[in-house]
């Protein structure tokens, strides 16, 4: 029988399936962090366990770590006491920590793919709901909460029940200004910020082809804003290119036995999907976000939809409700607004790709007076290849502040934070209420869209900057 | 985990869609390391101003509302996977919420923690908003209903048989995990990775 994507992964981690409820799922790979494992420990302690399969979990610090001297002891009681706890966690259960200091530190979705960890065919999982970005890779890869954290660490299975599947298929080439941030949060403005609850969603088409691993992770790894639990491109080149040599991928006779497998991991010709989506590259354009969910995204020269247009009412009602929190009206465009600040970071754009496409908008030119523009690498990695390019003197010179790897203000968990009432042009996934620090107004957009702004100091149209 | 079986309880409506984890509780009051306290910063900067007065429009600050049961509008807990917003509902008092549609893995952590999420149609929803404050719900989770007291307006919501044995009994998956170890360390054997 035809088989997707998903179903030859999720088929070969079945331990066990209960009559008319859910399956006992193997998970392959279980990546912690400071923030939503503590109390797992604690739970599996108070039963008188011990992590049953550490070699197959691996931790790093990056939820609520400063990111600035971070060779000083964290200053918050409260933080420091969190990231002092997931130390002792991992030292009494043999657990392999990228804790702060170390070269491998990193977000927790950023160090996975890029030490080799994250693999084709894996079943991944995370207490974060961003780890659909390692379903980039053609791995079956979801957040989970902390209970289910404590059940992978007790059994290193999960009690699933087994999702409908999407498929968004993007065909076409994309227009200039236009990379994967774009692609996502016009996906999502199609779909709602709960369109795809109850599924998993894989990205195929032309234009998901195209994109570099990188790219392609940013897509996957904001799957979760349109409520689906997981999102998956089939491996191919582009991937296996991405994965030779990195630290823990397989190498020698082991790469060729992965590989042979791996190659079979993609859609049979004839494979059902519970709902498909047909997208052409062309129509999309370089996306803003003006509300308080994903979902609520324009083009950047679109203007934000007046009431009238909003056939249901609750619909209607949320969308006044955003706009009285972000200050906005409606039936205006965001062209030419003032922006207070700038924040380059997070999960979903934090690589090295991301950060040469910043660069290349800035180099040579300085940021706007009025605007704070903070930079924060994914990883140390990323940290040193920015270094390495020479794009940290690119970013200084143009007034941006270069800080160290962690989740900062997407989250605004440690004091990277943005303050009430002000604009903020992101490239992180959320722009709900207070996301970035009580009051704050989030506008998500890519990481040239969030260059053009911190250059001009206002909302800009990325396609004006560029070389005609 | 404490078992659930039948609640009749007035109810604290809250007719906001989309509520997301972050405004449940926010990120950070997520420094904790153990599960409890969370309630106390339940809907945190919606309760209470930035000087920690309590916000007079906010639901939670009326006193008229009260009860074991949160009613939401749809889509209720999306976003950011934080279990802590579980902890927060549970440690606040609510046992039930009740929903037009939940987020996914916000349905797993409630039920996770012996929280109930009802999933009815919007309809229902909206019927149960029309109430007064002194009305009562009836969550009877082996017969799988929720009924509008005053009116004996009734419907059936969805729950899959192994977690409605579990929230029953109380038993959690944990138990059901170590319960089958063989089988695990048997499929290890022939796995893959």
């Amino acid at each position: 029988m035809a088989k997707t994507l998903f179903d030859k992964i999720w088929d070969t981690h079945i331990v066990k399936t209960i009559e008319g409820g859910p399956s006992v799922l193997y998970i392959d790979k279980h990546f912690i962090h400071e923030v939503t494992s503590p109390q797992a420990f604690a739970g599996i302690e108070k039963r008188g366990l011990k992590v049953l399969r550490p070699d197959k979990t691996v931790a790093t610090a990056d939820h609520n770590v400063p990111t600035i001297n971070q060779h000083l002891p964290i200053r918050d009681e409260l933080s420091r006491m969190q990231v002092q706890k997931l130390k002792e966690n991992c030292a009494k259960h043999d657990i392999e920590l990228y804790g702060l200091g170390h070269p491998f530190q990193g977000i927790v979705h950023i160090i996975g793919p890029e030490l080799g960890i994250t693999q084709p065919g894996m079943t991944i999982v995370c207490g974060d709901s961003h780890t659909s970005t390692h379903g980039a890779f053609g791995s079956i890869a979801f957040g989970i909460g902390t209970s289910e954290v404590e059940m992978v660490f007790a059994s290193q299975c999960l009690m699933q029940v087994k999702p409908k599947l999407m498929r968004i298929n993007i065909e076409g080439e994309l227009n200039q200004g236009v990379v994967s941030k774009d692609i996502i949060l016009h996906i999502i403005s199609q779909i709602t910020a709960s369109g795809g609850t109850g599924y998993f969603v894989e990205y195929a088409g032309s234009a998901i082809r195209a994109l570099s691993m990188e790219a392609r992770m940013t897509i996957c790894n904001m799957s979760i804003e349109m409520g689906a639990r997981g999102g998956m491109i089939a491996p191919d080149e582009t991937t296996f290119e991405y994965m030779k040599g990195r630290l823990f991928a397989p190498a020698g006779e082991q790469w060729e036995h992965k590989m042979a497998h791996w190659k079979e991991l993609y859609s049979d010709a004839d494979a059902r999907f519970d709902h498909e989506l047909h997208i052409n590259a062309a129509d999309i354009p370089p996306m803003i976000t003006y509300g308080t969910n994903p979902g609520l995204g324009i083009a950047i020269n679109g203007s934000i939809p007046v009431a009238e247009s909003i056939p249901d009412e609750g619909d209607r009602r949320n969308i006044l409700k955003a706009l009285d929190y972000m200050g906005l009206q409606p039936g205006k465009s965001l062209l030419g607004m003032p922006i207070q600040h700038v924040f380059i970071g997070s999960c979903t754009n934090a690589r090295i790709e991301d950060l040469r496409l910043v660069a290349s908008v800035v180099k040579g030119r300085k940021k706007n007076e009025h605007v704070e523009v903070m930079i924060v690498p994914g990883s140390q990695q990323v940290a040193a290849q920015v270094k390495a390019e020479g794009l940290d003197k690119i970013f200084e010179e143009a007034g941006f502040s270069v800080r160290q790897a962690g989740c900062s203000a997407c989250l605004g968990m440690n004091e990277d934070k943005i303050p009430a009432g002000q604009y903020c042009i992101s490239t992180s996934n959320r722009n709900f209420e207070g996301r970035q620090g009580v009051g704050a107004r989030t506008l998500l957009a890519s990481p040239l869209t969030a260059a053009a702004a911190a250059i001009t100091g206002v909302v800009t149209d990325i396609r004006e900057m560029l070389p005609a | 985990m404490q078992a659930f079986t039948l609640l009749t309880s007035r109810f604290v409506p809250l007719s906001m869609e989309n509520v997301d984890t972050d405004q449940i509780i926010p990120a950070r009051f997520l420094k904790a390391t153990t599960k409890a306290g969370f309630g106390q910063n339940l809907f945190r900067d919606w309760r209470y101003d930035g000087a920690g007065n309590p916000k007079p429009e906010f639901v939670l600050n009326h006193p008229e509302y009260q009860g074991e049961i949160l009613v939401a509008g749809k889509n209720f807990g999306c976003g950011s996977s934080r279990e802590h917003a579980a902890w927060a509902i549970l440690d606040y008092g609510f046992r039930v919420v009740v929903s037009s549609f939940f987020a996914d893995i916000f349905k797993n952590n409630a039920l996770n923690n012996g929280v109930l999420p009802v999933q009815i149609s919007e309809p229902f929803l909206q019927k149960i908003f029309e109430q007064g404050n002194q009305a009562t719900l009836t969550v009877d989770l082996a017969n799988q209903t929720i009924t509008i007291d005053a009116t004996g307006e009734q419907e059936r919501f969805d729950i899959n048989n192994y977690k409605k044995t579990c929230l029953l009994n109380g038993y959690d998956d944990i138990d059901y995990l170590l319960s089958i170890k063989e089988d695990i360390a048997a499929f290890e054997n022939q796995h893959f990775y």
